[in-house]
């Protein structure tokens, strides 16, 4: 019994503090860089939320899920966001928003972690797994890192824009989450 | 000796034509390569210019745009090395013609050479602000000296079309001008770039 209640309080206790996890969104930001004939191009979301559940000593319970607007995109100019809403491109109208399910995390010691999961972007979906830098300071927690996609894996530049000597293949995604309410590492 | 410090000190500029007594007896084969390569470069960037800023956005466009500024940035470097041999070598005498004249060739010469190098810089300050950074060829990134900023490339965009339109006018008055000096005043103005000559 008393080991029911000690088992239910830190249950009780983790719920609770991963109940209170949350995305600053003014604090954070997601970004991208293509390449298009050598040239490289840097791209932004505006829009984007966060479920996390992460406690840091225990990286085998973490859940994260991260969700993208894919409309709320800037990029070069008014005209190439246009473009980038198009069925070609993110086909936003169709699938509105990218979206990330974690599915094990592991620690790499030094506030290093190796996040795998699911990247569903345009109604395909690939494992990636994603490299994470916490750094603490002020109740806040800063999660960092970047990571390569294909952007044909995603159907993202089809038809005509296939061509990998004109826009490269390989996107570099870059993030910075400031998130309250993660446990101390 | 006496005269031609004279001389320099009535220059009203540095382009200006000289007096014909200390004149080059014609221009270098170097000042005339450079002036057939770059006037034919300009006509066909123009041309590309304002042909590719009507297409839809395609691979085609983006090529364009991306030879375009290679050339661009090509041209205003050959423009700086056509300039310092502009300054360091005299130009012949111009035929014998109106005063009126000579002074609008000497500010459409001047005008040009301001223009090749303000067209292909505000293009390049555009392309910065846009969020495209040049990479020449493909290979070769060039500094943005303007930060990437919508409002700042939208006030800039008018300024690349505007600049290169007055150049693409005063282009072709420059050729009328010849034209009509050669065929008209019959004073055989072409022969000084001429190609064979050199």
């Amino acid at each position: 019994m008393k080991l029911h209640f000690a088992i239910l309080a830190v249950a009780l206790l983790a719920a609770n503090a991963l109940a209170q996890q949350r995305i600053v969104p003014e604090q954070s930001d997601i970004s991208f860089t293509s390449k298009q004939l050598g040239v490289p191009v840097d791209g932004r979301f505006r829009t984007f939320d966060a479920q996390v559940s992460f406690v840091p000593n225990r990286p085998e319970e973490a859940r994260i899920a991260l969700t993208v607007d894919l409309a709320s995109v800037t990029l070069g100019t008014a005209e190439t966001e246009a473009e980038l809403a198009k069925p070609d491109w993110f086909s936003t109208k169709q699938f509105p928003q990218a979206i990330f399910q974690s599915s094990s995390v592991k620690a790499l010691g030094g506030g290093r972690f190796d996040v795998a999961g699911k990247l569903s972007v345009k109604g395909s979906s690939r494992d990636v797994v994603v490299p994470l830098t916490l750094s603490q300071s002020g109740g806040k927690t800063i999660a960092t890192g970047a990571f390569v996609i294909k952007r044909l894996d995603f159907r993202i530049g089809d038809g005509e824009w296939k061509d990998t000597s004109m826009v490269a293949n390989d996107v570099q995604v870059r993030f910075r989450l400031s998130l309250t309410g993660v446990p101390a590492l | 000796m006496q005269s031609i410090l004279g001389a320099s000190a009535q220059d009203s500029g540095v382009l200006a034509e000289p007096p014909a007594y200390i004149a080059a007896p014609g221009y270098t084969g170097t000042a005339i390569v450079l002036h057939w390569l770059l006037g034919l470069a300009l006509v066909v960037l123009l041309c590309v210019g304002l042909y590719m800023v009507g297409l839809p956005l395609s691979p085609q466009r983006l090529k364009l745009y991306n030879w375009h500024k290679w050339a661009g940035v090509t041209i205003l470097a050959l423009s700086l090395v056509r300039l310092a041999w502009r300054l360091t070598h005299r130009p012949p005498a111009a035929p014998p013609m109106a005063t009126w004249q000579q002074r609008t060739a000497q500010a459409t010469h001047l005008l040009l050479y301001v223009l090749f190098l303000a067209v292909p810089l505000v293009g390049w300050a555009y392309s910065s602000a846009a969020g495209f950074p040049i990479v020449v060829f493909g290979v070769l990134p060039l500094p943005d000296f303007v930060a990437a900023d919508r409002a700042v490339a939208e006030a800039i965009k008018p300024w690349h079309a505007g600049l290169a339109w007055t150049m693409g006018v005063i282009i072709v008055a420059h050729i009328a001008a010849a034209l009509k000096h050669q065929f008209v005043d019959r004073d055989d103005i072409l022969s000084r770039m001429s190609l064979q000559k050199s």
